[in-house]
């Protein structure tokens, strides 16, 4: 028994073409042989081709398809197609393959190229201005429904609450501590470094309290938790919509906006003030330490002079963008996560999306507080 | 029967935890042979499956497939058993981002390269012959009801003509028509490749018309045999199963 298949072109006879399968006819091993019968070249002149099988031992459905494409071949250029030596049950095989039908769609037709990059711009145009006015109403669909449990606080699941703000809060103190002390750290030392050429040291104290806590503790904060866990809330909720449980829950009557959006968005929207306000201590820290290290300032010297110019108002200032900031990062990663579909691909997409755009977000709403603060002269 | 049987386990067991799911497990398939699985839900069918093909560690027992003994099997011996099986799972487990047709091209593209159009040939015959419209080729899974994308499986299960069918409740969810259509494709697959069957299935039809021989799963271990010396057997869960108001729908057990 001949373990792979083979094709043996035989001398022809009486203007007849006879090819000869051996072997297992079987998808594994077609490989070698399905190329050849391929390209066979046949005569236009028409006549006859036998296919010789008596050596076949197997035939599979690929084998079929392979033999059966042979066949459509020779119908198209004229030539009478007959198999032989085949045992009963492949015959009985290639007729049931046969007989399964060739219907077959065209693929989608592929468009011009200079059509298609003009379709895809309309399209995207299209895409994104329709994306801000979905997001406009799931705002305010939101603040609705937000504004109605506020109403009945009852209705709040305090439960899920307090597990997302463990989630998106005291987990994420590590990374959140370590990232804001190293740039403190690098803020003091570019700082001390520009500021000791006019022997004006101690003025860095100044620089570091101003911008850490009005912009740089809550931005790094704001950007850590939208990549963290607005993209996990999109992961999150896009998971379910595949698993289709959100179908189950709406077809039970559970809204997903109160289940699900709500609880993320008053943890977040609780938890950012905190963290941004851990933010800027290990970052004020992370700046003492340098300047303790590079300019010889102790840390008594560096409290008094920051007693001395920081007002509380500068830390409230920071901080009160916290609640809109989480409001925007969770508002989106919801939203983004609601609008899944199908596919786990389609989850990917979109958690990658959610990020990018509350990232965006984050910083477009901190110039808007910039340019509102500065017109208060706050 | 001289061949050894295509699938052997001995002694199976098997736990999540503390909870104990088989408690030694034998059982014989021989080449050609269509074997049905009952038992209650949850009970450890689909689990009995995933620890046959590897996808589950088992706590001991031995199995063997085709002569290779799973679970101590190098990368290489192993991805070639591989094509001589085909699963179909409970849920279809089709990947989502790509077309019907892609998901059966990707089991084709284990093989050395076939001529594209040959390819796409044995893409529609496939689907073709699960009963799918021939559109669906093109359409992702999210786009197909749920009993078709049970025939897509099937479709990408039996792309490698394999050896070895193991098939989750395949006619869960089909229209009685396409059922009993699929049973006659089982049956045909048997008879034209030599196909042996694995199948989990709650369908007494599919039970009665095409299995050989029908395991059952009851208090974590199974009895085997065929349809009529089951119908005699006193275990009163078996004895509901085969005599309760569906069977005698399916003229069983009268
Ligand atoms: N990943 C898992 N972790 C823990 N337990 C599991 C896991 N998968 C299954 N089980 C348990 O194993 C048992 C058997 O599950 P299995 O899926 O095999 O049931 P089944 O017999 O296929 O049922 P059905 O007919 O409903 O499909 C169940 O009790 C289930 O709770
Ligand atoms: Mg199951």
């Amino acid at each position: 028994m001949t373990t792979e298949a083979r094709l043996d072109f035989l001398p022809s006879r009486d203007g007849t073409i006879r090819l000869s399968l051996s072997g297992r006819i079987e998808v594994e091993h077609l490989a070698t042989i399905a190329a050849p019968l391929e390209d066979f070249p046949l005569p236009a002149s028409g006549g006859s081709l036998v296919m010789d099988m008596t050596a076949a031992d197997t035939l599979d459905t690929a084998g079929a398809i392979m033999i059966l494409r042979m066949e459509r071949r020779c119908a198209a250029a004229g030539i009478a197609f007959s198999l032989s030596g085949l045992h009963n049950s492949a015959a009985q095989f290639l007729a049931h393959i046969r007989s399964i039908g060739e219907e077959k769609t065209p693929p989608p037709p592929i468009p011009h190229p200079v059509l298609e990059l003009l379709e895809r711009t309309g399209r995207a145009t299209f895409h994104l201005l329709a994306e801000i006015r979905d997001i406009l109403g799931f705002f305010g669909m939101l603040s609705i429904t937000l504004i109605q449990s506020l109403r009945h606080p009852s209705r709040l699941r305090g439960g899920a609450i307090l597990t997302h703000m463990e989630q998106v809060g005291l987990n994420a103190l590590p990374i959140v501590g370590l990232l804001s002390f190293l740039i403190g750290v690098v803020l003091a030392y570019q700082g001390a470094d520009q500021l000791q050429k006019f022997g004006a040291e101690l003025l860095v104290v100044n620089i570091l309290g101003v911008s850490i806590l009005r912009e740089i503790g809550i931005l790094i904060t704001a950007i850590i938790v939208a990549g963290r866990s607005g993209s996990a809330f999109t992961a999150q909720i896009g998971t379910m919509k595949v698993n289709q449980e959100i179908d189950a829950m709406l077809a039970m009557g559970l809204s997903p906006i109160e289940y699900l959006v709500q609880p993320r968005i008053f943890a977040l929207v609780l938890t950012l003030p905190l963290l941004a306000f851990y933010a800027d201590i290990t970052a004020l820290i992370g700046g003492a330490t340098m300047c303790y290290m590079s300019l010889d300032i102790t840390y008594d010297q560096f409290l008094l002079q920051f007693q001395n110019f920081i007002k509380l108002r500068t830390l409230l200032v920071g901080l009160v963008k916290a609640p809109f900031f989480a409001f925007a990062i969770a508002m989106i990663g919801c939203y983004q996560g609601l609008k899944v579909s199908g596919s786990a691909e389609s989850v990917g997409r979109l958690t990658t999306k959610s990020v990018v755009q509350s990232i965006f977000l984050v910083i477009a709403l901190d110039a808007l507080f910039s340019i509102i603060f500065a017109k208060l002269h706050l | 029967m001289t061949e050894p049987p295509v699938i052997s386990i001995r002694g199976l067991v098997s736990r999540f935890g503390s909870h104990l799911i088989h408690d030694g497990i034998d059982l014989d398939v021989n080449r050609g042979e269509i074997l049905g699985l009952v038992g209650a839900s949850g009970s450890g069918k689909s689990v009995l499956l995933r620890c046959a093909i590897g996808l589950m560690p088992t706590t001991a027992g031995h199995i063997e497939i085709l002569g290779h003994v799973t679970g101590q099997m190098g990368d290489n011996e192993a991805k070639t058993l591989r094509h001589h099986w085909g699963v179909l799972f409970q849920d279809g487990a089709l990947f989502s981002s790509l077309t019907v047709g892609e998901n059966i091209e990707i089991a084709l593209k284990q093989l050395p390269e076939l001529p594209a159009a040959l390819v796409t040939d044995i893409i529609h015959a496939k689907i073709a012959l699960v009963g799918l419209p021939a559109d669906a080729v093109h359409k992702y899974p999210s786009q197909l009801s749920g009993g078709m994308r049970k025939r897509a499986g099937l479709a990408r299960a039996l792309a490698l003509d394999p050896d070895i069918l193991f098939l989750d409740e395949p006619t869960a969810g089909l229209d009685p028509i396409g059922a009993s259509a699929f049973d006659e494709l089982i049956l045909q697959l048997r008879e034209s490749l030599g196909l042996t069957v694995f199948m989990v299935t709650h369908d007494i039809d599919s039970l009665a018309r095409i299995c050989d021989r029908i395991a059952v799963l009851v208090d974590k271990k199974l009895i085997v045999d065929t349809l009529p010396h089951l119908l005699e057997i006193p275990h009163p869960w078996v004895h509901d199963y085969f005599h309760g108001p569906r069977s005698h729908a399916a003229h069983i057990g009268e």
